[in-house]
């Protein structure tokens, strides 16, 4: 069968079974974009390919599938470089494909010329640069299965124009060919036997459960090992949900603004157990003084993060699911009272902190919010956020049961992710009700894509968190730069009017009494719905691990006086 | 201390800037790397001599990372086994007729061979170990070095080696040997 370069690109699309492609068309790729009318995959018309990435992230993290986004050269792919570095640290399978100028144009700097591939060399799994039709669907073939094998991230395909025009003989081919790229995920015996014997040893031990567990599907190994083991779980932001928060062995989230009682418990721990995480910077503290109790096993599919920032006594390289199943059996029932009670000590301590313990003062606090989304949705949502103060508080008080429902930017902490991942989301669970929580700052970056959602239906609730700050910010400004407060100052437009603009039915929130109606209004609106929250300007996200102190060194909310 | 990798890549275009990248990115600091086609003309050869200052953590990180690179088939760390290694270089000195001598001496000291001739100055080649080469260089200096080209380290491990992909925490096992230590599940 001889088919167009184009043609070929959607023959591979249907065949890896992509539903829905997130893009924007533009000269370089007006040949795929022809094609795609032939085809029965759905089309996103974004408002800047940034959206289209952040969206095809989305709909990944929560279909467990490879998303994928187009754009055109040029400044279509630079567009999409946030997007594209996002999935990269966070490993979200995506694949990326972007037109480019015709193959003997390339290094004349041709109009609406970039090197793609040079520029997304260090934020991609692996690139390619296709300049024949003959290639093309050996490489997209390759593209999906290593964005979606081993540690998933993305992949670029960088299409010439004249590939896309040129016919050739379609063969899609059953096995990639990667002689380079083989996956361990199994761990030898020998390793599981050394893990098995610090397990028996240890008194104090705790789970630290990444992004990895819910990649690979293990939450149900994970449980069945807690279990058995009784051993706690504690989670990074992105492995939050892979362990049900209501659990008595959960932990909830540890690290800069995680629960001092886990912070507590890994620094006490004598025995760390790190399933598919990799040791951030913003979970460890200051690595000198991290755990200096603990033996460390660590489970964990990429050899490349194995001692990378901690130095672990047992690696286990190898897929989580895989490797924790192959433990489970290992493993004798334990039990661990002693240390869950010491843990439940510190527990305790905090809830006296705790702002969910405040009296009324009719003032709104972010967390509060949060806790009554979470109530009236009955914790089942898929929650998206922005990234800064808003996303802390909904990872503190948005407990979540299950995962594949909190979609974040953890690694890269790309602001503007909120919105648009919702609208991806969206594609992936249409049955679902889907939160995108924001600060007014992140709203605003990809506030565009508002249209976006109304032209697909999108049923997508959208928070905004407004304090007319750049939260975060103004929170290290406030502790670490003496209150020195510089270029967080934020004018927001009217985001009622800006939704009304946009055929979006918004309501401003500004008084206590209202939110639960405000929340139940959007619950029940069909389509997309814009909630401005009015909230306290100058609240901190609390506990705080300031950079360079011990995991243990938190800043704690001040115990508020009565009255 | 330098260690030495030697990585087989697909011979394909990008490769070579893949890997320069990866050290790059990674903050490591490239001392030579040396690149030719193999018996396998799908397959080039890479000798890669890199300065790690955290020593086997560092050759971990590096060796680890090269894999992750999907066009990268296989990665030795040759530093602690037994190899031979080659460095070529091609040395024109300034030399007049009458001093020609002195050069063809040294040269037959060194092993090395005197390549091109011209009225004033002659092209020496020397292979061998860096510290031979080094030797070399010392000695011509005061001769009157006027150009110099090296093309930096090749190494080949002694005896049959397939290639040695390590797993990190089996002290430097091959991956084919840990595979059949692999749990039966």
């Amino acid at each position: 069968m001889k088919l167009k370069g184009a043609e070929i690109v959607w023959e591979c699309l249907t065949r890896e079974g992509v539903e829905v492609v997130f893009g924007y068309p533009g000269g370089a790729n007006m040949p795929i974009y022809d094609a795609m009318l032939n085809y029965p995959i759905h089309h996103v018309l974004v408002r800047h390919e940034q959206g289209g990435a952040h969206m095809a992230d989305g709909y990944a993290r929560v279909s467990g599938k490879v998303g994928v986004a187009m754009g055109t050269s040029g400044p279509g792919a630079t567009n999409l470089v946030t997007g594209i570095a996002t999935a990269m640290m966070d490993s979200v399978p995506v694949v990326f494909i972007t037109g480019q100028v015709s193959a003997h144009l390339i290094g004349g700097d041709a109009f609406q010329e970039v090197d793609v591939t040079g520029i997304t060399l260090p934020i991609t799994k692996h690139n390619y640069l296709v300049t024949r039709a003959e290639d093309i669907a050996g490489v997209l073939r390759e593209a999906f299965y290593i964005a979606r094998s081993g540690r998933p991230g993305p992949v670029l395909v960088d299409i010439c124009k004249n590939a896309q025009i040129d016919a050739c003989e379609f063969v899609y081919p059953e096995e990639p060919k990667l002689p380079g790229y083989q996956p361990v995920t199994r761990s030898p015996r020998v390793l599981l036997d050394e893990a098995v014997a610090l397990i028996e040893k240890a008194h104090k031990p705790v789970i630290l459960c990444g992004h990895g567990v819910i990649m690979s599907k293990a939450e149900e190994a994970l449980m069945q090992f807690a279990v058995k083991t009784q051993i706690p779980v504690t989670s990074t932001l992105l492995g939050l949900g892979a362990f049900p928060a209501s659990h008595s062995l959960s932990l909830g989230m540890m690290g800069m603004h995680g629960e001092a009682y886990a912070n507590n418990a890994i620094q006490n721990s004598d025995l760390i157990l790190a399933f598919g995480m990799r040791f951030d910077d913003r979970v460890t503290g200051t690595l000198k003084t991290y755990a200096p109790k603990a033996k460390k096993i660590h489970i964990e599919i990429d050899p490349s993060e194995v001692h990378k920032n901690v130095f672990v006594d047992v690696p286990l390289v190898g897929d989580v699911k895989t490797v924790v199943s192959d433990l489970i059996p290992l493993v004798d029932e334990y039990d661990h009272d002693e240390w869950l009670e010491e843990i439940n000590g510190w527990k305790n301590e905090v809830d006296s902190r705790s702002i969910m313990n405040w009296n009324e003062d009719g003032k709104l606090y972010v967390a509060h919010l949060i806790a009554d989304i979470w109530k009236a949705t009955g914790g089942g949502a898929i929650v998206t956020t922005d990234v800064g103060q808003h996303q802390m508080w909904t990872a503190q008080y948005y407990q979540l049961e299950k995962p594949n429902r909190w979609i974040t930017s953890g690694g890269a902490g790309t602001m503007g992710f909120g919105l648009p991942s919702a609208i991806g989301a969206w594609f992936a669970a249409k049955d679902q009700e889907i939160w995108a929580v924001a600060g007014d700052g992140g709203f605003q970056m990809t506030a565009a894509e508002l249209t976006t959602a109304v032209q697909e239906g999108a049923n997508v609730k959208i928070a905004i968190m407004n304090n007319n700050f750049l939260g975060m910010v103004r929170q290290w400004q406030e502790f670490f730069f003496e209150k020195r407060y510089s270029a967080v100052n934020m004018l927001t437009p009217d985001f009622v009017k800006l939704a009304d603009a946009h055929g979006v039915p918004a309501r401003r929130v500004t008084k206590r009494e209202e939110v639960n109606d405000a929340i139940e209004w959007a619950r029940k609106t069909p389509g997309p719905v814009v909630l401005e929250f009015k909230v306290e300007q100058e609240d901190a996200v609390y506990p705080m691990v300031p950079t360079g102190a011990a995991l243990h060194e938190m800043i704690r909310r001040p115990v508020k006086q009565a009255g | 201390m330098n260690y030495t990798f030697i990585a087989l890549v697909e011979n394909k275009p990008g490769v070579l800037n893949r890997v320069a990248s990866l050290f790059r990115r990674r903050n490591f600091n490239i001392e030579s790397l040396a690149v030719g086609r193999t018996e396998n003309p799908s397959v080039s050869r890479m000798t890669i001599v890199v300065d790690c200052p955290n020593g086997e953590m560092d050759a971990h990180r590096i060796e680890a990372n090269l894999y992750k690179l999907v066009n990268v088939i296989d990665v030795q760390d040759v530093t602690h086994q037994p190899n031979v290694t080659r460095d070529l270089a091609l040395i024109k000195v300034k030399v007049a007729p009458e001093k020609r001598a002195e050069v063809n001496g040294l040269t037959e000291i060194f092993r090395a061979r005197i390549v091109d001739v011209a009225p004033d100055s002659v092209i020496v080649e020397i292979t061998g170990t860096e510290d031979k080469i080094e030797g070399m260089i010392e000695l011509l200096r005061p001769i009157g070095i006027v150009e110099m080209v090296r093309t930096g380290q090749v190494s080949m491990t002694r005896g049959v080696n397939v290639g040695v992909r390590r797993m990190p925490g089996m002290n430097g096992e091959r991956l084919e040997k840990v595979a059949e230590l692999v749990a039966a599940p």
